[in-house]
This record gives structure tokens, C-alpha cells and sequence, in this order.
């Protein structure tokens, strides 16, 4: 097996083992998971606060080349601190209060939206040996979870007492729950493929062939309707309708402020990244290197190259083909993004996980 | 003509012909509906188009003169009816023939204080509920304790009253706009599609739009009453604030109007050079409609485009005139100053620029699937429609109406290029789109003819400062950027007008929102009133 001769040149396994018996050595065990889960906590924290700067930042630059603009170029090298510039500045803005809310919920919202972005960002598998929830149903958890995030956004526009929100809300909450569907469905249809809804297993399969490729014809039905989808369930252009700055000024989250209004932009960002994350880790094989069978040098060369590596240019890639949709079209109305959902993805996803069920039964995949 | 007076004199004995051209009829107001009907009906005149509405105070009588066209014949009638009752005026209401009366009643009623009977909806169009009295009377006071600035909020009123005529008796009206169970959106006066301070009460159902009201005057400047105490050359400065995307071709329109009145002959020189700089200004208008009408539609990236190319046609007008939006380049008897000498180049250039980035444009746009869902067979206007409400411009002109002034009646030295007037008969948003990106290219056109054919001598004729035009009334107009713009001058001889009235080819745009978007969803209100490219400030005057 090729998988078992793959060593990762930046390999956490070792890191966590050794972190864990250096910890076991001088405290009992209750305090060893006690003090594993701050660490990371922490760490999935501050990797999620960073990613989403990040993402801020090259949205900026990339929708700047687009337009034939600098993008921010002035706080730091290249703009690069901008975004953190902007985070300090959105930490100390106070939260404005609105008349006539219902504050209980007005305020609970933003931390339902983001509290569900982080447990998804939790069951990503990064790279070989770092992954912080991996259990046998890890893809049906990660979906479930990340789709608590609507109930955050219907909570947000129903208490802002405001009827753009409202508008936005209800938009969005026909749009998400609309392409859940698709997004269950095209990843079923790789599960079927897989054989496992483990995540950490999921990559391992792709050892040799990535999904994408195994599965040729329904794989890439299932990828290109998961890249439709998944844009739509990011409330991303063309499909941000929930946020149409040209009709509802900024839907759901007209009214917030500060730091609220922070954490949807921010769970935004990693929704984006999420999404992306689980395209690379169910069609492209996740951390895993490419791999080509019998092609022993060309193996050995991409497994130098470590696999958190190999997991964030997979990421990045998709990341960009969702900006490049973003910043090229124009939106969709209410009506035609439901008809597409419906009378188009729904019965092309059916139909593509009988023919992967077909494929799988009768052998003919890779 | 002739004709058309023995008709009407046969019909309404009553009526008295003034002398001069065009027609001009003064109808007793208890006869004006009649006459009006039978005007618009009568097979053999046809006056199907009411260009302009103008309230009067003639001191004596408060009045309205109404500037009728034929769009069959071409041919054109002005008629004036009167009241003698200066406490409480009544006129008949002719909102019924021409759909394009309705708002310009309402704004006769805020600024005369005249009301008419069978309007339904009189309620102020530009000024608060609350204003006391009505501004335009000669006889007003504008002392500031009788309208201080108040600070409460205008309550939007959702019963409208009216008058209509019952059995020969005059009876106001109460009409429900919204009632209570209604949901009614504000859209505006801030919002980023209005393109401008414009506020649209939105009575929706879902996502789908059930009525619209229009509410103006949020950018209302008085600037017909400030022109009546202004000398002609400084109600120049005024016109460029008008609809500020056609800043050249308003003050072209005004200029020539004082020239006509006047009898100022504009050298040959200074008609070119205002020809190049409306078809400039025209360029960098419908560029700035695309670009915003891909933004309303959410296509961000190409708003950038448009924006990009729009900016050297500003370069190139700030060259000459030192202005880049407001121009202040016309005046009475030629322009300001002379081209500058890198105005040819630059316009040559642009011309061999710009094709390729159409063709861009298109790529990005026009030929995309969604933007392509979006538009098309929304919002449709027929020609009969845009001819009632007076929907000129490129907006008329894509619902198959031949009605670009510069063929009707051409000005400058249109009647020496080869243009072709755009003409597309879908009449929905995608029409619209597609009229204005053709006339991109046809102003090229036109640019190419004029820019090498300058002819030489001088720019202006000199005039004096204090110009005093002829008693009388005049009425010219030109094909500004998005319809017919007409100036109205009525002049008693003094060096300041009598009354001034700009027609505003954005108030039809505005009033026919209602009209198009009922039945649609919320995405294609901004789609719409994006294609119909209105400019607040050019609605609000």
C-alpha cells in the first residue's frame, strides 16, 4: 500500500504525542484532558480568527485584480495588515443597541452563526495527525452542524425590527435550507464512493486516486453541483441574495454593529472556507498528496511536499473559483435561484447518486 | 394648422387664437376637458403626447399652459386655460387623457395651489403636507416665520385626498393608498439603488411588489423660482444641476431657447463644438447607466469597467471646459471657450478605445445567462404606454417610439452627420439596456463625423450682461441623455424671466415605475427603475 509508505515531513502526530506524555508526566489524567481541550480550544480559535483575517485579506486583493484596482496596499506590506487594522477597529466599535428589538435573541444571534462555523471548522481533517474530531459519522456531523447557522441568520433578520432584515432572513432561510439538499446529496453520492463517512478515512481512500478522479462521470456531476451549492449555501455571490446590497441594503445583518456584526462577516469568511475545505477533503483527497500509480519518483517527490500544505493549495483553489464566481456574475432573483435548486440540481443529484450506486455495485470505478 | 384651428373653432367657439407659432389656444377652463379630448381623439390630430405642463401665475389669473404633440403628425398645440379664483382654484384634470399629467398636477397643485377636479391623488408632489402656502404665486411670502425649518418628520399620508365631479358638483374624495394590513417597504430615500435621495413606499406581498408610490422632493432646490430672480446669463449655472449626467445638453437647451427668443445667430464653430460636447456627455452618461445598472443587478466587477472607460471621456471634458461633471462650458450666443488644442486627439483615440471595450462589456454582461434572466421581458413598457406617460429618451425608444429630438427637430449640427436613431420595440428592461449600449456606439459615430470637421472662426458671439428678452413665450428642446429636455421661458420684457420651466425627461421615468414593476418581485423594481436610468435631482428641480 502506498498509503502506509507515505510519511509526512511535518508530521503533528508526533507533536500531539509528545505534547500529551509530557503533560501526563506531571499531572493526573483528568487535568491532561483538561488542559489537551483549553489547548485546543485555543488553538482551533486563534487558527479560525487567523484564517478568516486571511480570507478578508486575499478577497480584497483577488475582487481588486478583478476590477482593475490596488486593493488595500497601505497598512503594511501590501496591505497585508489591513485586515487585522480592520479587526481591531470592528473589536472597539461600540454595539449599538436598536430601538424596539428583541434584545434577547437580537444579541444571541451572531453567536449562533458563529458558534456553528466553529464546530464545523473543528471536524476538518488539516492534515496527517491533525484533526480534532474524527469519529465514524464526522461528514453527517459536520453538515448538521454548519446548518444550524440558518437558524442564527432567520433569528438575526426576525429581531432586528427591521424589514429589510426580515426580507433577507426569509430569503436566506428559503436559499440554505433549499441547498442543503443539494450539498447532502452530492456528498452522499461520494459517500456511497467511499464507503465510510469518516473523515480521516474519507482521505485515507484517496491514497491512490483522488474521488474526483476514481469516480469519474458522477464524481464530477457531484463536485460541480457541490461547487454550486456550496456557494449558494455561503450566501456568496451570484447567490447573496440574503445580503443583496442593491435591494435590501445589507439583509440580515442591517442592523448590527461592532463586533456582532463582526462575527457574521467573519463566520462568512470561514463558511467559505469550510465549504471549500470539505470539497478538497471529499473530491480531492484532503491532506493527501497526488498520487499517480506506478509513478514511484513522482510519488516520492509530492510526498516532500507536507500535507497541511497540500490540504490549504486544494483549499485555495476552490476558495478562488468562488471569488472568481462572485466577482464575475450578476445576481439571481429569489425565484430563478429556487427553480435551479429545484427543478435542476435536486433531480440531477438524484438521479447522479443512483448512477454512483450503479458504479459502485457493479465495479466499474477506479 | 389651419385646419386644426377651423376644427377647434368649430368645436368650441369660445376659444381664442393668440398669434405666432406653434398654435397657441386659450380654452375657458369650464370647456378644457372636452377640447383636451377631443384634441388627443380626433383622428386627423392625434395630440397623443403631453411634453410639458407649466403652472401660471399671471397675476390676475392663476393658469397652466400645456405643450401638446402629435407623435402620427409631428404637429404641436399650446394650450392655456385660466382661473380668475386666486383663494381657492379649480381646474379640470386631464390625468385621465395622458397618464403624464398625474404627477405634473400634483406639482401645478403644490406650487400654484391649484387643484383639479378629477385628479384623485392631489397631494403635494415636492414640498411638505405641512408647507403654508404655495411658493410659485407671485404673491407669496417666503418669509422665514411662516416655513421654518422644522424638525419633525413629514407624516407619509396613506389616505390621499381628491376631487372629482359628480352631477355638476364638485366633491372632494378620500382614496386609501395602503391600508393597515398592508406591508409597506421604504425603499429610499437612502438606498443604494435609487441612485439618489428618491423614496419609493413599496406595498408588498412576499417578494412581489404590489404598488408603488413615488415620493419626490427630497432634493426639491426651488430652481424654476430661484431662475425667476436671477438674470438670464446666471439662470445658466442652474441647468447644469439638474439632471448632472446631461449637465451640457440641459444648458444647451436653455441657451438656445434665449437665443431663439432673442434672435442670436450662433456661429458655425460654436455649434459643433456643442455637439461634440453633448455627444461627450452623452457617452459618459449611458457608460455611467451600464455601470450602474450591472451593479443594481449585482455584476460588481463590471460596474468597475464602466467606470473605468467613463473617466477618460471626463479627462477629456475637463480639458476643455474645466469641468468634469458640471460643465458650465454653453453660454448665451456660443460656449464658454475655445476646444483645447488636445480635444481632437484625445476624441480620436477614445473613438479607436472604446469598440474593443464593448465588446468586452458584452462579454461580461450582456451576453451572461442570469444577467440576461434578469432582464428580459421585464418591466414592459408599450409604446402607447411610454407616449401617455411621456417616457422619452432611450427608455421611449426601446418601446418602439420614434421620438429622439435630435430627428424630430434637429439642433446644432445633427442635421449634417449620418446617424441612426435607436429603435428597439420589446419595450422591457432588456430593451432598454440594449438601446443605450447601441447609442454608445452611435455617439462614437457622430463624434468620428465631427471631430476632424470643425470649422474655423469664432466660438461665441459677444452679448451683453443684462440680456432683456421679447415679450412672449418660448419653448425649445433638445435629446438630453435619457429624453427630451425642454426649457419654457415666458418673458415680460424684463431682464429677468417671468417664469422658467424645465421639462424633466426624469419625471415620466419616475412616474412610470408603478406602472412597470406591479406584479414583479422586489429584484425587479431595482432592475427596472436601474434600466430606466432616472436622476433624482433632475425629477426634484
Amino acid at each position: 500500500m502506498l498509503l502506509n509508505t507515505y510519511t509526512d515531513s511535518l508530521d503533528f502526530n508526533a507533536l500531539t504525542q509528545w505534547i500529551d506524555q509530557a503533560l501526563s508526566s506531571v499531572m493526573p489524567a483528568w487535568g491532561v484532558v483538561l488542559t489537551e481541550c483549553i489547548l485546543i480550544g485555543l488553538c482551533l480559535l486563534l487558527g479560525y480568527a487567523l484564517i478568516a483575517l486571511a480570507l478578508i485579506y486575499i478577497e480584497r486583493k483577488v475582487c481588486a485584480f478583478f476590477q482593475c484596482r490596488l486593493g488595500p496596499n497601505r497598512v503594511g506590506p501590501y496591505g497585508t495588515v489591513q485586515s487585522i487594522a480592520d479587526m481591531v477597529k470592528m473589536l472597539i466599535k461600540e454595539l449599538i443597541t436598536i430601538d424596539r428589538v428583541d434584545r434577547f435573541l437580537f444579541n444571541l444571534a451572531p453567536y449562533i452563526v458563529i458558534i456553528s462555523s466553529v464546530l464545523a471548522f473543528g471536524c476538518l481533517p488539516f492534515a496527517k495527525g491533525l484533526e480534532v474530531l474524527d469519529f465514524n459519522v464526522g461528514i453527517f456531523f459536520l453538515m448538521a452542524v454548519s446548518s444550524i447557522g440558518v437558524v442564527g441568520i432567520l433569528l438575526a433578520g426576525w429581531s432586528s425590527n427591521n424589514k429589510y432584515s426580515l426580507i433577507g432572513a426569509m430569503r436566506s432561510g428559503a436559499q440554505m435550507i433549499s441547498y442543503e439538499l443539494s450539498i447532502g446529496l452530492s456528498l452522499m453520492t461520494m459517500v456511497v464512493l467511499a464507503g465510510t463517512m469518516q473523515l480521516s478515512e474519507i482521505v485515507e481512500r484517496q491514497a491512490d486516486c483522488w474521488f474526483l478522479f476514481s469516480g469519474h462521470i458522477p464524481a464530477v456531476i457531484a463536485f460541480l453541483v457541490y461547487l454550486v451549492a456550496g456557494t449558494a449555501e455561503t450566501n456568496r455571490g451570484p447567490f447573496d441574495l440574503p445580503e443583496a446590497d442593491s435591494e435590501l441594503t445589507a439583509g440580515y445583518h442591517t442592523e448590527y454593529s461592532g463586533m456582532h456584526f463582526g462575527f457574521f462577516y467573519l463566520a462568512e469568511y470561514l463558511n467559505l472556507f469550510i465549504v471549500s475545505a470539505v470539497a478538497a477533503t471529499m473530491f480531492l483527497g484532503g491532506w493527501m498528496p497526488l498520487h499517480i500509480a506506478g509513478w514511484d519518483g513522482f510519488n516520492a517527490v509530492m510526498d516532500y511536499i507536507p500535507s497541511l500544505v497540500w490540504f490549504l493549495i486544494k483549499v485555495g483553489v476552490i476558495i478562488f473559483v468562488i471569488m472568481w464566481f462572485k466577482w464575475t456574475f450578476p445576481r439571481l432573483r429569489i425565484d430563478q435561484l429556487l427553480k435551479l435548486e429545484w427543478k435542476y440540481l435536486l433531480p440531477i443529484n438524484l438521479l447522479n447518486l443512483l448512477l454512483m450506486v450503479i458504479i459502485v455495485v457493479t465495479g466499474l470505478h477506479f | 394648422m389651419n385646419k386644426i384651428k377651423d376644427k377647434l373653432a368649430l368645436m368650441a367657439p369660445s376659444v381664442v387664437f393668440a398669434e405666432g407659432e406653434p398654435l397657441t389656444v386659450t380654452v375657458p377652463a369650464g370647456e378644457f376637458h372636452a377640447v383636451a379630448k377631443s384634441l388627443r381623439d380626433d383622428p386627423e390630430m392625434r395630440f397623443d403626447f403631453l411634453v410639458c405642463m407649466t403652472g401660471m401665475d399671471w397675476g390676475e389669473t392663476l393658469g397652466v399652459v400645456y405643450h401638446l404633440r402629435s407623435t402620427s403628425f409631428g404637429h404641436e398645440i399650446v394650450l392655456r386655460t385660466e382661473t380668475s379664483d386666486r383663494e381657492n382654484p379649480e381646474l379640470q384634470s386631464v390625468s385621465d387623457l395622458w397618464e403624464a399629467a398625474q404627477l405634473n398636477e400634483r406639482e401645478v397643485y403644490d406650487f400654484y395651489g391649484i387643484r383639479f377636479v378629477g385628479n384623485s391623488d392631489m397631494r403635494r408632489l415636492y414640498l411638505r403636507n405641512d408647507w403654508v402656502g404655495y411658493p410659485f404665486r407671485k404673491d407669496y411670502d417666503a418669509s422665514p416665520e411662516i416655513n421654518p425649518v422644522r424638525l419633525e418628520s413629514d407624516e407619509s399620508l396613506d389616505v390621499v385626498p381628491g376631487l372629482q365631479e359628480e352631477n355638476g358638483k364638485i366633491e372632494e374624495t378620500e382614496s386609501v393608498l395602503f391600508d393597515d394590513s398592508e406591508y409597506v417597504v421604504n425603499i429610499g430615500p437612502q438606498h443604494p439603488a435609487t441612485h439618489g435621495v428618491l423614496r419609493f413606499r413599496v406595498s408588498l406581498e412576499g417578494e412581489i411588489v404590489k404598488k408603488v408610490d413615488v415620493n419626490c422632493g427630497y432634493i426639491h432646490r426651488g430652481i424654476e423660482k430661484m431662475c425667476e430672480s436671477l438674470t438670464y446669463p446666471q439662470t445658466l449655472a442652474l441647468t447644469d444641476r439638474l439632471d448632472y449626467l446631461a449637465a451640457h445638453q440641459n444648458r444647451h437647451a436653455l441657451c438656445m431657447c434665449i437665443e431663439k427668443a432673442m434672435g442670436i445667430e450662433v456661429p458655425e464653430r460654436a455649434l459643433y463644438i456643442r455637439t461634440i460636447m453633448d455627444e461627450l456627455n452623452r457617452l459618459s452618461s449611458h457608460l455611467l447607466f451600464w455601470s450602474t445598472l450591472c451593479m443594481d443587478l449585482g455584476a460588481l466587477t463590471a460596474f468597475f469597467y464602466g467606470f473605468r472607460d467613463r473617466e477618460k471621456v471626463l479627462d477629456m471634458m475637463e480639458e476643455t471646459t474645466g469641468g468634469r461633471l458640471i460643465q458650465n462650458y454653453n453660454v448665451i450666443g456660443g460656449v464658454m471657450a475655445d476646444i483645447h488644442p488636445n480635444l481632437v486627439k484625445r476624441v480620436k483615440e477614445f473613438i479607436a478605445y472604446l469598440p474593443p471595450m464593448l465588446e468586452e462589456y458584452d462579454e461580461v454582461f450582456t451576453g451572461n445567462v442570469i444577467a440576461q434572466q434578469r432582464m428580459k421581458g421585464i418591466g414592459v413598457l408599450t409604446k402607447e404606454d411610454a407616449i401617455s406617460y411621456g417616457v422619452t429618451g432611450p427608455s421611449g425608444r426601446a418601446s418602439g417610439w420614434h421620438c429622439d429630438v435630435r430627428k424630430l427637430k434637429p439642433y446644432g449640427v445633427y442635421d449634417k452627420v449620418d446617424f441612426k436613431e435607436i429603435v428597439r420595440t420589446g419595450g422591457d428592461t432588456f430593451d432598454r439596456y440594449l438601446v443605450r449600449v447601441d447609442e454608445i456606439r452611435e455617439s462614437l459615430h457622430i463624434l468620428e463625423q465631427l471631430i476632424d470637421n470643425v470649422p474655423a472662426g469664432d466660438y461665441a458671439v459677444k452679448t451683453k450682461p443684462i440680456i432683456r428678452l421679447p415679450e412672449g413665450q418660448f419653448f425649445s428642446s433638445v435629446e438630453a441623455s435619457r429624453g427630451e429636455f425642454g426649457v419654457y421661458i415666458e418673458s415680460r420684457g424684463d431682464k429677468y424671466p417671468y417664469r422658467v420651466k424645465f421639462r424633466s425627461p426624469c419625471l415620466p421615468l419616475v412616474s412610470v415605475v408603478d406602472h412597470l414593476t406591479r406584479g414583479y418581485k422586489i429584484a425587479d423594481l431595482i432592475a427596472i427603475g436601474g434600466s430606466l436610468d432616472y436622476v433624482v435631482p433632475d425629477v426634484d428641480r
